[in-house]
């Protein structure tokens, strides 16, 4: 364990590699997310400017991505809120 | 002119600097060590510090850079916003805990925590005070643009301004002032736009943009030509035809000269009718004359000649054409924009003789044109080069936002790891409420006639002018409140880089806290004397567009290592070393050589040797490749430490 300033719980090896895989794989869902609004506008952007709902698919893939960015960190922080309550995962320390 | 000083202005914005700087000197004695110092002592609350982060990140590049480009050039500036928010999930769910972990006052902490190695320290270092720099050039860039309409002061003086007050933050109390001036600009920056778009979308929009009675729009006006021989008849009386129109540099450019019943200059955008006849349009101009003197559309700056621009010429209801719509909720705003004609404004430069001037001409596109990408990146019959310059910004905003130093050291201001996952959840949210601000404020700009050609950085504090001054002088506080946050955090990082990882560590040199803090304390004033200068050389570019610069080289520098560490058991520390190097380097060394700093170079872009402005597409996977390479060549290294 390094020292951290003020730090004063200690995580379990076990919970710090689940958040980890659980990171990794939520980065990966939302990098194609991101990776398709790139590939959209470079190969195509013709099609960034179909209308959906009075609006463009542009302005909504844009607003999809700021919005979306939030719901998945909650849902990672709530994920994440369970694990640590589980016994043993986080311990007090010095 | 397009704005006068007022005195109500300058009342607020002086009141909210005093209070900044009130607490500074409040938390100046709970800063004596260097817990206190660089990290806050690790005591600030998850909450607070998300809104913090917030209020460190949406720098002038966010609130005037972006906002000014929407407003110029429509989607194409959304798509920062959209890269700069998309870049805090690479540090949610990436960086933020692991960096909290291992680390202490800054990311090199972390970075180093396995190996112990002096060059990593040392690079750590010089990387944190380039992409420091980088980033501050368009702070203090901003905090010049400010200033002129709000105090009346040139941009120079504006630049020093900020400088100075960022001096006196960092100096007297380190990251704890640093942190709750973060957090007061954040908040305030957030319900100060949320009222600006909300007066927005309540006036609607309509063709003619007189501020609601505010201040008359200028009616630019168009001219039939008629052909005779080598004359020019005209269908307005008060203009004549230069006399050498037909011969002239302004011609061969697509430009009609004609003189006023003053004698006084104009340029007409020339249209080529079926029947043989010219269209004229009128544009703006700015000529500087060989002894350096500016006249804006032939007149001197103060004559109030040069009007502020943003109008629409039609407005489609429904496949009827209206004049304006009356109060329009956040989608049919949208809606509206893209069925209506929307003018923008192209430039050209040209050279006469000893003269240069700079041509403003109307460029009316259909709203649904606007509102999708092409108007500044081109992707649309776009050549290679093009399409890579685009995908290259885009990769930078995304990775960029977890490499930067100031953004980092402040998951060292609270407690636990998951204080630093739940700060970043709130900074999500406030950012991404923000940004998606910015695309409201910039196209009410665009159609609003508030916007200065000369400088679309002012773009957001010019809309609020249009609702009054005072909210002018609240949002211009804001905006320089702005500037202050990012540039106290930036400068707090390369405090923490010098004292901390340089002189403490790389050096050895054995130091009591007090002596720590007070190196910190001197390399605030050295690095704020430099971003004053930087801010003043670097006058007139666009401030999102220099940050990009900053995200490419903190993507290329420290992004691909701290991921390898983190993620590949294999990585040595002399990979590590290497790969900042590479990165910070190459992506520096691409910049330099780029065809916009060709420009800044006073050359041509056809100069320059490469003919991409943005690095990030070369120099990140030429990072993570040197970490790869070079780590397994030095795998022995590896192994000896563990045996």
């Amino acid at each position: 364990m390094h020292e951290n300033v003020k730090s004063t719980i200690v995580e379990s090896e076990e919970l710090i590699a689940y958040k980890t895989k659980l990171g990794v794989r939520m980065f990966l869902l939302y990098g194609s997310i991101y990776a398709g609004f790139v590939l959209i506008n470079t190969f195509n952007p013709k099609l960034m400017g179909i209308d959906i709902f009075g609006l463009n698919l542009a302005i909504l893939y844009g607003f999809f991505l700021i919005i979306s960015a939030l719901i998945l960190a909650i849902f990672y922080n709530r994920l994440c809120l369970i694990a640590e309550a589980k016994p043993g995962a986080m311990t007090e320390g010095k | 002119m397009i704005y006068a000083t007022s005195s109500i202005a300058v009342l607020i914005f002086i009141s909210f600097v005093v209070f900044v700087l009130g607490i500074s000197f409040y938390f100046a004695n709970k800063s004596k060590s260097a817990e206190g110092y660089f990290a806050a002592g690790g005591t600030i609350h998850w909450a607070v510090n998300g809104v913090a982060f917030a209020g460190d990140y949406l720098s002038a590049a966010s609130f005037l850079g972006i906002c000014g480009m929407i407003a110029a050039v429509g989607y194409d500036g959304f798509l920062y916003s959209i890269g700069y928010l998309s870049g805090w999930i690479v540090a949610l769910f990436i960086i933020a805990e692991p960096m909290k972990r291992l680390g202490k006052y800054t990311f090199s902490d972390a970075l180093d925590s396995k190996f112990q190695s002096k060059g990593i320290r040392l690079m750590a270092a010089l990387s944190t005070i380039v992409v420091s720099m980088f980033y501050l050039i368009p702070q203090m860039v901003g905090a010049g643009v400010l200033v002129t309409p709000l105090l009346g002061l040139p941009h120079t003086a504006g630049v020093i301004l900020v400088g100075a007050i960022v001096i006196i933050i960092v100096a007297t109390a380190g990251m704890t002032s640093t942190t709750y001036v973060q957090f007061l600009k954040g908040t305030l920056l957030i319900i100060f736009s949320t009222i600006l778009v909300a007066l927005v979308l309540f006036r609607g929009i309509s063709i003619n943009p007189d501020q609601d009675g505010r201040k008359a729009y200028h009616e630019f006006k168009n001219i039939i030509a008629t052909l005779d021989a080598e004359n020019l008849s005209l269908s307005d009386s008060s203009y004549n035809t230069a006399d050498n129109w037909q011969t002239s540099i302004y011609y061969k450019n697509g430009f009609v000269e004609l003189t006023d019943s003053r004698g006084i200059s104009s340029f007409w955008k020339m249209r080529k009718l079926k029947d043989g006849n010219l269209y004229l349009t009128e544009t703006q101009y700015v000529m500087t004359l060989e002894n350096g003197k500016k006249l804006y559309n032939g007149a001197a700056k103060e004559a109030g000649a040069f009007y502020p621009v943003g109008h629409i010429i039609e407005i489609n209801d429904n496949s009827k054409l209206i004049e304006k719509t009356g109060p329009l909720g956040p989608i049919s705003f949208i809606s509206k924009l893209k069925s209506s004609t929307i003018v923008l404004w192209g430039k050209t430069i040209i050279k006469d003789n000893g003269k240069k001037v700079i041509i403003y001409y109307q460029k009316p596109l259909a709203g649904k044109r606007v509102l999708r990408p092409g108007l500044k990146f081109k992707v649309e019959k776009a050549t290679v080069t093009q399409k890579l310059n685009f995908v290259s910004l885009m990769l930078a905003l995304f990775f960029g936002t977890a490499a930067l130093p100031h953004i980092l050291i402040r998951y060292y201001t609270v407690r636990e790891p998951k204080d630093a996952r739940k700060s970043t959840i709130v900074a999500i949210a406030a950012i991404g409420l923000f940004y998606i601000l910015t695309l409201y404020m910039g196209l009410g700009a665009m159609v609003n006639g508030v916007m200065n050609l000369t400088d679309t950085n002012m773009a957001g504090p010019l809309l609020a002018l249009s609702f009054g001054v005072i909210l002018f002088a609240i949002i211009s506080a804001i905006a320089f409140a702005t500037v202050l946050g990012t540039v106290s955090g930036l400068i707090v990082a390369a405090t923490g880089a010098v004292a901390h990882d340089f002189c403490d560590i790389f050096l050895e040199i054995k130091m009591t806290d007090k002596t720590k803090v007070l190196i910190g304390k001197l390399t605030a004033v050295v690095v704020g004397i430099i971003a004053i200068y930087l801010g003043i050389i670097f006058k007139g570019m666009n401030v999102s567009f220099l940050v990009g610069w900053a995200f490419a080289v903190a993507a290329s520098a420290n992004l691909p290592s701290m991921i390898m560490v983190l993620f590949w058991s294999k990585t040595t520390k002399h990979g590590v070393t290497a790969s900042i190097f590479v990165g910070m380097t190459s992506a520096v060394g691409l910049i330099l050589l780029s065809p916009n700093m060709f420009v800044r170079y006073g050359m041509l872009p056809s100069q320059a040797p490469i003919t991409l402005n943005n690095p990030g597409i070369i120099s990140i996977p030429l990072s993570f490749l040197t970490l790869v390479v070079i780590s397994l060549l030095t795998q022995n290294t590896l192994k000896k430490k563990e045996a």
